[in-house]
């Protein structure tokens, strides 16, 4: 069987494999969130103030929270199925309709966070293992060491005040200039504009990891047998690194980066409240204090679904990539 | 005689300071002629690779480095030649082959395009015809079905053929000097023999001068039309191999060859009746992956030991002898239960036990002890060696000091002093580790030792004195022993009665010298056919 059907199947086969870890994760994050005290009522009869408890029990019912667990988690199984995740209390609209929304945001904001530290970071630890022991190595490590030890959010609020209050070059949150009404390129660009604090803020800590971690990988890679074997053969050097080594020490940063789009999402919701992106990670967290649970539960469903689809991804690029993978 | 091709005067190779030497090799001095084989022999540490590696101007600088001397090829100097140069010669006029073909080559890239690349940065050539070199270059080295090579890794080629593949991409531009670093110490014997013999011929088509670097005395007397001997880094001794084999001058060469095992097999010796262990219809599969979910049948399984009857008597050694791959492993740790065997029996003493639990199998343990290959992966490294020795016994119930006075008086066995005692293990040699290994196994007072592999990691001078050791043990203890290698020379010194392994199977099991003189299965006589040196008879 050629490779490439191979490699299909073997696609189906995860993405089969991938619906019972889905159901999985929703019935534990059905009870997990129910473990929590209090309910959206509570939380909505605390708001308004003078709620009788005949009028919170009303609630419950319309919401269908008096229902036992089992039965309430059944009824979510079964609209989950038809792609319908609840209506948000909070926000009166559809769970799908509001989370789709702010996807779109969120995934902007995390393409353009991978691709820059992803594509940074191997271009630094290549260049960190193309001069090793010299001063460009030297102030690319320290660099690594630098952001790596910095936390996020100060990140964040450091970049809002020299770039946005003291310099001015970049706006201070949001996603687009609303009261601009820009249409066409001039709305790309003012997106674009928006989306360059956010995503240098959430990518460097990781642009310094895979800078590290593909310095490492390099010069692992550089004392290896075949190595020698190439010098043997009279290539030049150029052809050693760009060539040999560098596919062979892409490897384990492509892992690690797959590995982590997960905690990407977790990290967007510190940077998404900084620079008020309107994405999932801002939703995720205010839905958590209005106890929306509908809302919660579609925003987690739909996070488990990207991690293991960009899981499915990098194994996919995995098997283009090192031909020892077998994947039968 | 002919100008030489290559010649060595003077070279000395610096070490880096704070080593345990100054040089890493001094005073060499050595020709090459085209279409002469010379090899280098000298134990780990010799400095014979990095003699070879200087040629090609590959020691691993900053911190190795030339010190002194001239390695003159065809009127230049390559320890002078500029950088560009030297790039030039390499893989074009002088080319190298290695040891691990695996690691040598680069896993994730095709046999083709590794072969294509020779001919890019050398020579320049349409790509058709560089197509069309390759597969005649592939087809040279007789591998079969060139175009599929081509398109191969390195990972789905077996070990001879990644060798062959080596050997093709080193000949390409027909050097004038090969230089062989231990090119078929990591292959099977069968597969070494070809391998010797493709270089023979390829030698004796192109006429190429070839550097052959080996521990092993049996490769030189099969290649060799000059030897060079050396030790710490110094050449000790070096002439004709047929002087230098049959009537060595200096010591450490005459050493060297008096502790190659003899290809002659021990006397037989009275078998006792008394069976301790015995092995019926043993299987043992490997499977694939596990089909979706787990339903289905378990696709590509590989019958690691299959169908395996063999008995070990009291007092005898046993051999189990055959190639990587053969099951020999996996029926060693079947029998002391490291692994769990599918189906059969494994009657230790006349209990079956394979279906012992685990704590039952506990009180058993102590009758079978295992000896490893690797005397530098099995032992913990964070342990000291007393506490290695006595860890086994105290688990079995005797008192701490009991345990501790035993591991003192077990070292002395060994020939180790008894301040190895609280030292680690990284402070010993690979013998002194393997003595370490024994004690360990011994300090049970086992009836039987399984011993894997026990020689093959260390220098042939070390060999010999652990054979010896384990010899003078079985005896004075009265041990049985099971000896698995791959080694048909310490298969013939050490054991008794000798079982072939092939493909899982036993195809054939006899008296030592019995399976010596008069094999019976033909896989047996290649085998024996393929032991290097086997026609040379030293003194």
């Amino acid at each position: 069987m050629p490779r490439s059907s191979k490699i299909f199947r073997y696609v189906s086969k995860r993405l089969l494999q991938g619906i019972p870890i889905i159901i999985a994760i929703i019935v534990i994050n059905f009870f997990l969130l129910n473990l929590a005290e209090g309910d959206a009522v509570d939380v909505l009869a605390g708001e308004a103030g003078s709620a009788t408890p005949e009028y919170m029990e009303q609630l419950r019912k319309k919401f269908g929270l008096d229902q036992p667990l089992p039965v309430q988690l059944a009824v979510y199984l079964k609209n989950v199925l038809v792609l319908d995740l609840g209506y948000s209390f909070r926000h009166e609209m559809a769970v799908q309709d509001l989370i789709f929304d702010r996807f779109a945001a969120t995934a902007l904001l995390m393409t353009s966070t991978i691709i820059l530290a992803v594509g940074f970071g191997i271009l630094l630890g290549l260049m960190a293992a193309m001069r090793l022991n010299t001063w460009k190595d030297a102030v690319i490590t320290v660099f690594a060491l630098i952001t790596y030890a910095t936390p996020l959010f100060w990140v964040g609020l450091m970049m809002i005040v020299v770039f946005s209050l003291y310099l001015g070059w970049f706006p201070t949150s949001g996603m687009e200039n609303v009261a601009a009404f820009y249409e066409g390129w001039d709305r790309v660009v003012d997106i674009a504009h928006h989306l360059v604090l956010p995503t240098i803020t959430l990518s460097l800590f990781y642009l310094a990891l895979y800078t590290r971690m593909m310095r490492a990988s390099m010069l692992e890679q550089y004392g290896q047998d075949y190595v020698v074997t190439a010098r043997a053969k009279g290539l030049t050097e150029r052809r050693i690194t760009f060539v040999h080594v560098l596919r062979n020490a892409l490897l384990p940063v492509v892992t690690m980066a797959g590995v982590q789009v997960g905690a990407l999402i977790g990290g967007s919701v510190i940077v998404e409240s900084v620079f008020a992106w309107p994405g999932l990670g801002m939703l995720a967290f205010e839905s958590l204090f209005a106890r929306d649970l509908n809302l919660l539960l579609g925003i987690f469903l739909l996070s488990s679904i990207l991690v293991v689809v960009v899981n499915l991804v990098v194994d996919i690029i995995y098997c283009f990539l090192d031909p020892r993978i077998d994947v039968e | 005689m002919s100008t030489p091709l290559l010649s060595i005067s003077d070279l000395s190779i610096l070490l880096p300071d704070g080593a345990d030497r100054r040089h890493a090799v001094a005073e060499v001095a050595m020709k090459l002629h085209a279409g002469e084989t010379v090899c280098i022999v000298g134990e780990s540490g010799s400095g014979k690779s990095l003699t070879a590696r200087a040629i090609m101007g590959l020691l691993p600088a900053p911190h190795v480095r030339v010190g002194s001397g001239v390695i003159d090829f065809g009127g230049e100097d390559l320890t002078k030649v500029d950088y560009e140069r030297l790039r030039n010669i390499r893989g074009s006029e002088i080319s190298m082959i290695f040891q691990e073909p695996m690691t040598a080559l680069n896993p994730v890239m095709t046999i083709g395009d590794q072969i294509d690349e020779i001919f890019r940065f050398h020579v320049s050539m349409p790509p058709e015809e560089r197509q069309k070199r390759a597969l005649g270059l592939l087809e040279d080295v007789n591998l079969p079905d060139p175009p599929r090579i081509m398109a191969a890794y390195p990972h789905e080629l077996s070990g001879g053929q990644r060798q062959r593949s080596m050997i093709a991409m080193a000949l390409a531009l027909g050097p004038k000097i090969l230089i062989a670093d231990e090119p078929t110490t990591a292959l099977d014997v069968t597969t070494q023999a070809q391998i010797l013999q493709l270089i023979k011929d390829m030698q004796r088509r192109l006429g190429t001068g070839v550097l052959f670097i080996t521990h092993d005395f049996g490769v030189v007397a099969d290649i060799a039309d000059r030897v060079i001997v050396m030790q710490e880094g110094l050449i000790v001794e070096s002439g004709k191999s047929t002087q230098v084999l049959n009537k060595p001058k200096h010591k450490y060469t005459k050493s060297l060859i008096a502790a190659i095992p003899r290809l002659k097999p021990r006397k037989a010796r009275k078998r006792s009746k008394e069976v301790v262990v015995e092995t019926s219809a043993l299987h043992k599969s490997f499977g694939g992956g596990r089909s979706f979910f787990g339903f289905g049948k378990n696709a590509h399984a590989i019958d690691a030991v299959s169908d395996v009857n063999i008995e070990l008597r009291k007092g005898e050694t046993l051999g189990v002898v055959g190639e990587s791959g053969s099951g020999k492993s996996t029926l060693a740790r079947c029998i002391i239960r490291l692994i769990d065997s599918d189906t059969g029996m494994v009657k230790l003493n006349g209990v079956d036990i394979t279906s012992l639990k685990r704590n039952e199998m506990r009180q058993h343990r102590k009758f079978i002890q295992m000896v490893f290959q690797d005397p530098f992966a099995s032992l913990n490294p964070r342990s000291k060696v007393g506490d290695i020795i006595s860890q086994g016994p105290m688990l079995q119930g005797i008192e701490k000091t009991k345990a501790h006075q035993r591991a003192r008086e077990l070292l002395d066995v060994v020939g180790l002093d008894s301040k190895a005692f609280d030292r680690f293990p990284h402070e010993f040699s690979g013998g002194q580790r393997q003595r370490i290994g024994i004690a360990r196994a011994l300090a049970l007072d086992p009836d039987i030792l399984v011993a894997d592999e026990p020689v093959s990691a260390l220098d042939v001078s070390i060999q010999a004195q652990i054979l010896g050791l384990l010899d003078q043990i079985r005896k004075e203890m009265d041990l049985s022993m099971l000896f698995i290698t791959h080694d048909l020379r310490v298969a013939a010194q050490v054991c008794d009665f000798v079982a072939v392994m092939q493909k899982g199977h036993v195809v054939e099991v006899g008296a030592t010298n019995k399976l010596f003189t008069q094999p019976q299965h033909e896989y047996t006589k290649s085998l024996l056919e393929a032991v290097p040196g086997k026609d040379w008879h030293f003194a």
